[in-house]
């Protein structure tokens, strides 16, 4: 993307217009470790949702919260402070 | 009416500022630019401008203060001088480069060491890249018009960059002069509100300020580069305009006298006034000698400048700055460089002096002149001399 | 429950993101996930002010951005006196009419470097000013941003690539600057601590620190993985442990009173935070004596304060 740009395409004082355009980034390409969740286990108290620095973690239809594989990091905090242990990191498959 | 008073530079640009209704003042104190933010100040407390004054701690956070309002669409203004406009460089080109309309007078300070309080250009001379519009003023009353002239076109939508009016420190704002005071409706008609197009507000987010990779860098500074040259267009119509509304006409390099002239001295600033005195001299014995006064420092006037001195043998360039170790006084070797492309050009001569306060008096632009015609015929052993240094100067050699 | 707030008992958060999923933090950064619950406290109505820094350098790489609320960055030690401008800037015009009245909180953010060092002569003008903002430090120790250069924000005995620890050297071998008690020391109406692993507190505090009318400080520790040389599962733990060692004593001043948000009958030894970070791993069994000794003392000297100054 910005490879592409022209110095025509700089907008006035390189000011971005676009609200939150840099969303299009597959950080789940980082890594290495992925978190699954043991929905017997799981009491969906929210608090994987709100400890995720990467947002990546979304409450789904029936509220249970899970990855969003194209955002997660598999940085392991929501498996670590996960109260029952409903998350387990595994290792992310060979590409 | 508009009435004629006496103001000092300092004050007449105050002045300027409250005619102009500016929303954001953000100025630190430093003589001898000290009277600007002092009567800005007063009129703030007595009603008489409606603005904003942030009493900064230095002049760093001056001009950080001027980036926040500017880009909320604040009218930004202040001043500064020597050591303060050092102290706020870097910021100088985050404010150009962000593209933000702010005017700032500079009262021009020698730069320490060992401190000076006193007058030269070498604050100017240090912000030359700084990608700021640049003009500099002969008076009080060019001070004052500058000002205003700086916002019209500053603020003008297909320009947004920020405005250096540079006028000399004690020399002229410390000196009363008349000056003339157009009517509130005059500057009104010259002047439209400021629409800042990128303001931040929580209906339209945006992001000032991003960050540039290697990918991005070089196509966002050509494309600033492109926008600063094309102002070009916009510094002329607001001389157009501004000598339509008020009756007195600007251009980027302002003849003194200059038909037919042999020989030609350039100045900048308000020892060109000294320098007229001493051309009339000259004229008055005879002599093929005229004056041309260099108003618009950037964008830097090349086409102007070539069609000014292209008739002329000789063209002696006075600076009131040493660019160490450089070829020659700071003007004079961008004056030459812009000479280079010409088949047919004037010889160029540098002289450099009234550093630090030190006066000009018209026989030492006589001996300029003098020494100056003579160095184009024969030559000098100096890369550029001085004037009015006390012991032989030699040893300015590449 | 909606899918605009999620509840936790009495509280609702928001489910917006103020910055958007994608950003290049570090796996596991404790400041990324201070800055979403930040964010998710202040709302849509605010501009923020950023500092050079990872926050600046993690969200806005022209030509895209992660910000969803208006933002600004210019340099790296002046994020408090833009904002002054902003707020400023914002007050004159709605005064005069030039912009339509709107209610906008003006928020600077800046990491240690920008505060405790470089840009502590902005905000020290800013907070005399008395400008109505509100001022988040993310404090990760060093700076990180660049390769983890000591600040004087890094803890004394750890270390970082500018201070480190050396045949010769503990690291860092002065105290941690008290921002706290400097910001504390303009007289503001509030200032206050927090960390991510207390994440209600931490929203509580952000939330009331931008309804003070006038300067609001609060400084938020946020444990970095790759600098403190942590597995990055570990922040909220390591958050955690900060609080309960008295390391980083959460707390508040009001008007100059001051309030514990947390205060333990029994302070957790020091080694237990110390001991998973690789930037302490030289310590020796004197060097954490020490430490808890210098604990010991500061935590105490914040209890006689809070109890001579109490809320």
């Amino acid at each position: 993307m910005a490879d592409e740009l022209t110095w025509k395409d700089a907008k006035v004082g390189n000011i971005i217009t676009e609200a939150g355009n840099a969303s299009f980034r597959q950080t789940g390409d980082w890594r290495t470790e992925r978190p699954v969740l043991d929905k017997e286990t799981c009491i969906k108290c929210g608090l994987c949702w709100i400890h995720c620095p990467d947002a990546a973690i979304k409450p789904g239809e029936d509220w249970y919260y899970e990855a969003d594989l194209y955002y997660c990091k598999g940085c392991g905090i929501c498996a670590s402070i996960c109260p029952v242990g409903a998350i387990t990191m595994i290792e992310e498959e060979e590409k | 009416m508009s009435r004629r008073v006496a103001l000092e530079a300092a004050h007449a640009v105050a002045e300027a500022a409250r005619m102009a209704d500016v929303d954001v003042i953000a100025a630190y104190p430093i003589t001898p630019q000290t009277h600007i933010p002092e009567r800005l100040a007063e009129m703030v407390a007595d009603g008489e401008l409606s603005a904003a004054y942030i009493p900064v701690e230095s002049e760093h956070s001056a001009m950080s203060a001027c980036l926040g309002a500017a880009a909320v669409g604040a009218r930004t203004y202040t001043a500064t001088a020597g050591q303060g406009l050092e102290l706020m460089h870097e910021v100088l080109y985050a404010a150009s480069s962000m593209r933000y309309p702010i005017v700032m007078a500079v009262c021009n300070r020698a730069l320490s060491a060992p401190l000076s309080i006193w007058g030269d250009h070498s604050d100017a001379m240090a912000t030359r890249d700084t990608s700021w519009i640049q003009i500099f003023c002969q008076n009080s009353q060019q001070a004052f018009d500058m000002t205003l002239w700086a916002f019209r076109v500053g603020e003008d939508p297909s320009v947004l960059f920020p405005v250096m009016v540079h006028f000399d420190g004690f020399h002229l704002t410390h000196v009363t002069e008349p000056v003339v005071l157009p009517e509130q409706e005059e500057v009104d008609r010259f002047l439209p509100k400021l629409d800042y197009p990128f303001a931040l507000d929580p209906h339209k987010p945006m992001t000032h300020g991003a960050f540039g990779i290697p990918d991005v860098y070089s196509e966002a500074k050509v494309a600033q580069e492109i926008a600063l040259r094309k102002s070009k267009s916009v510094i002329l119509q607001g001389f157009q305009e501004f000598g339509d509304i008020f009756g007195r006409h600007y251009y980027p390099v302002e003849p003194y006298k200059m038909e037919g002239a042999q020989t030609l001295l350039l100045t900048m600033g308000s020892f060109g006034e000294t320098a007229q005195i001493a051309v009339d001299t000259k004229q008055s014995k005879g002599e093929s000698v005229g004056l041309l006064n260099l108003r618009l420092w950037r964008p830097f006037p090349f086409q102007e400048l070539r069609e000014a001195v292209k008739n002329a043998q000789k063209l002696i360039v006075f600076d009131r700055c040493i660019s160490f170790g450089g070829p020659g006084g700071p003007v004079c070797s961008e004056v030459r460089s812009a000479l280079y492309s010409e088949r047919e050009r004037p010889t160029v001569v540098s002289f450099v002096g009234a550093l630090g306060g030190r006066e000009m008096s018209p026989q030492d632009f006589e001996y300029v002149i003098d020494r100056g015609r003579e160095i184009a015929e024969k030559g000098s052993e100096e890369l550029f001399e001085t004037v009015g240094i006390r012991g032989e100067v030699t040893g300015i050699r590449g | 429950m909606s899918k605009e707030t999620i509840r936790f008992g009495k509280s609702a958060v928001t489910t917006q993101e103020f910055v958007a999923e994608g950003h290049t933090f570090c796996t596991g950064c404790g400041e990324a996930l201070a800055l979403r619950l930040a964010c998710k406290a202040l709302g849509e109505n605010v501009i923020i002010g950023n500092a050079t820094g990872c926050i600046e350098i993690c969200t806005s790489p022209f030509p895209v951005t992660s910000w969803r609320v208006p933002w600004i960055h210019t340099l790296f030690e002046n994020t408090a006196s833009v904002i002054s401008g902003v707020e400023a800037g914002l007050k004159i015009l709605m005064n005069k009419g030039k912009r339509p009245e709107q209610d906008i909180k003006c928020v600077a953010m800046a990491g240690d470097g920008g505060t405790s060092d470089i840009g502590l002569q902005a905000l020290s003008g800013a907070l005399e000013r008395n400008h109505n903002f509100l001022y988040l430090c993310f404090d990760n120790e060093a700076y990180m941003n660049t390769g983890i250069q000591r600040s004087s924000s890094t803890p004394y005995g750890a270390s970082t690539t500018t201070a480190p620890a050396g045949k010769f050297s503990i690291g860092q071998i002065t105290k941690k600057k008290n921002m706290v008690a400097i910001a504390a020391a303009h007289d503001i109406p509030y200032v206050a601590t927090a960390c991510p692993s207390y994440h209600f507190d931490l929203m509580r505090k952000v939330r009331k620190g931008a309804e003070v009318e006038g300067p609001a400080y609060i400084h938020i520790l946020s444990p970095c993985p790759t600098g403190w040389r942590y597995s990055s599962n570990l922040t909220i733990e390591i958050s955690q442990l900060a609080v309960q060692t008295g390391i980083f004593p959460l707390y508040e001043i009001e008007n100059g009173r001051y309030r514990l948000n947390a205060d333990p009958p029994e302070l957790k030894p020091v080694e237990e935070y110390l001991k998973p970070q690789g930037r302490y791993r030289h310590l020796t069994s004197d060097n954490i004596e020490r430490i808890q000794r210098l604990v010991n003392e500061d935590y105490a000297r914040l209890k006689k304060k809070a109890a001579a100054f109490p809320m």
